[in-house]
């Protein structure tokens, strides 16, 4: 419910579950300390954030002895224009999703910050020109269907 | 010209224009006239058809799937239909000859009825009913004979008020859980005891499991699977309630080859087959479309949970529906009858039930409300008509 709907009420749970808001508030509180929810953000449309350019960059690495890919992840997940990483299987190895306010901005990024990294061979940047949807979330408005007004 | 003899009327059949007309109908009219209404009183889903559903009926068009099928229906979807059926409710058939898809349960039902009842058969059935029942038994020329339920008995029919009704013309027991307009489900224990009735006095059981998805409870095996059932039951079902998909009309029936046979010869004659685009889509929700209708189903339960806690938090006892989409709580604390009740509600608050009457006499003092509508609607409509019942006590 609360990766569908983040703000949905405690009491509007507990009816769902037909349990006690106390239940409800206690379960997700558990949820937050095992680190299972970790976070709650907010979906936003392009117009609302029209001062962003975001870019896909994709990150062919060489990954380290002992620790793989991780110490790497780690170090650039500490970005905070890298909105997110995932270690992918194919032919390059990172794809981040990273923000800015400019090309330029990104573009500087990508060479002073990320290209240079020990254990990075090369990057490839696409920058995003529309967003369709996001977190499972279509962003255009919803379909509009009619409905009988009674049926048996 | 005011003859009644040259009135178009008197070509129609004292047999249809004896049909009573849909107490849902009269309802529809004024709730139509209105706006800002919220309506509660729609049995339908309310979520459109899963997107990977509408996708395969888009590409069977574009692939030219636009011609008759076999009269029985696509053998693909027959075969999937079969495997559902053995999986979901644990009874065996076989495509080739105990499988029949319909257009809709409505027609599985009618050409069913026309199939196995002579004129002045009688078929019991538990009340309230779905509005259809009554009617397309009438248009079979056999006899409905409404067995009462009852909220003490959390409306699942009894056998001993289904003995008070039986006759030697007594042939059909048409049965219909998870239940429109009630919610109830059955058992297993339920299902046994039924079973047992229909073995003892010889009779078919028609069970019209549209619900069936959508139960709360512990699922149990189809009545069909119990021992001695299977060759004196036929399933219906349908792609409507389960996989949202109402305006396809696609629906099934399952049963022993002979049924199967003779309600085949009808749909043949009358329908030729059900629509190609609305098979294939069928065949896309069987294979792929579980996820989806689990999801929708936690959905309706969720909202069930909410309606129904309301609904007795205002005074309006309501027992917890076992399955479908309705809850159905009892007025008789505002001391109006269904129609009341619905017409003022409607009038006074903007908000639209159905008079339990519609379903049946026994459903006086009961009104049925739908959650298959979105949560914002359920909870604006739930303070409405708690505002409504306050006012009628103050």
């Amino acid at each position: 419910m609360l990766q569908r709907n983040a703000r949905m009420a405690l009491r509007e749970m507990a009816e769902r579950l037909d349990c006690t808001e106390e239940a409800v508030a206690a379960a997700i509180r558990e949820l937050e300390e095992e680190h299972i929810i970790v976070g709650y953000a907010a979906v936003v449309s392009e117009e609302a954030r029209a001062d962003e350019v975001r870019a896909i960059i994709e990150i062919e690495v060489q990954p380290e002895r002992d620790t793989g890919y991780d110490t790497l992840a780690e170090r650039l997940a500490k970005f905070p224009e890298v909105r997110s990483l995932y270690l992918v299987s194919g032919r390059y190895d990172f794809q981040l999703e990273i923000i800015g306010h400019s090309l330029q901005e990104i573009a500087s990024f990508v060479a002073g910050k990320l290209a240079c990294q020990p254990g990075v061979k090369s990057t490839a940047t696409y920058f995003m020109l529309k967003k369709y949807k996001e977190s499972g979330i279509q962003l255009s408005k919803g379909e509009k269907y009619e409905r009988l007004k009674i049926v048996p | 010209m005011s003859d009644s003899k040259s009135s178009p009327r008197h070509w129609v059949t004292d047999h249809i224009s004896s049909l009573p007309r849909s107490g849902i109908r009269d309802f529809f009219e004024l709730v139509n006239q209105m706006d800002d209404v919220i309506s509660l009183g729609i049995g339908e889903p309310d979520f459109v058809t899963p997107w990977h559903i509408r996708e395969a009926a888009i590409y069977a068009l574009n692939q030219g799937f636009t011609h008759y099928t076999s009269n029985l229906g696509d053998l693909r979807l027959r075969k999937a239909i079969c495997r559902y059926a053995k999986e979901r409710f644990g009874v065996s058939y076989d495509p080739a000859h105990e499988c029949l898809v319909t257009v809709g349960v409505s027609e599985g039902l009618d050409i069913l009825l026309r199939a196995v009842l002579s004129p002045g058969d009688e078929v019991l059935y538990p009340e309230p009913g779905y509005v259809s029942y009554a009617p397309s038994i009438r248009m079979a020329y056999a006899v409905p004979v409404p067995v009462r339920t009852s909220a003490d008995y959390d409306f699942v029919v009894q056998t001993a008020d289904l003995e008070a009704k039986l006759t030697e013309r007594t042939r059909v027991l048409l049965l219909n859980y998870p239940n429109n307009p009630t919610g109830a489900g059955l058992t297993q224990e339920d299902k046994r005891r039924l079973a047992d009735f229909a073995i003892r006095h010889d009779l078919l059981v028609i069970s019209d499991e549209i619900y069936e998805e959508l139960s709360y409870i512990e699922r149990s095996p189809s009545l069909a699977s119990l021992p001695g059932m299977k060759d004196r039951t036929v399933l219906l079902n349908g792609m409507s309630k389960s996989f949202a998909m109402t305006g396809f009309r696609l629906g099934y029936a399952c049963g022993n080859h002979e049924i199967i046979e003779a309600m085949m010869k009808i749909h043949q004659y009358s329908m030729l087959c059900a629509p190609s685009l609305a098979q294939a889509a069928a065949l896309e929700a069987l294979q792929n479309g579980a996820a989806g209708r689990e999801a929708m189903r936690e959905e309706y339960e969720q909202r069930r949970n909410v309606m129904v806690r309301r609904l007795n938090a205002m005074g309006l006892h309501c027992f917890m529906p076992r399955g479908s989409f309705y809850a159905f709580p009892c007025i008789r604390s505002t001391g109006l009858t269904s129609f009341e009740f619905s017409k003022r509600l409607l009038e006074e608050k903007r908000v639209a039930v159905i008079p339990g009457t519609a379903f049946g006499e026994s459903g006086e003092g009961f009104v049925r409300c739908c959650y298959a509508t979105s949560m914002e609607d359920i909870e604006t409509a739930m303070g409405r008509m708690a505002e409504f019942v306050a006012g009628l006590k103050g």
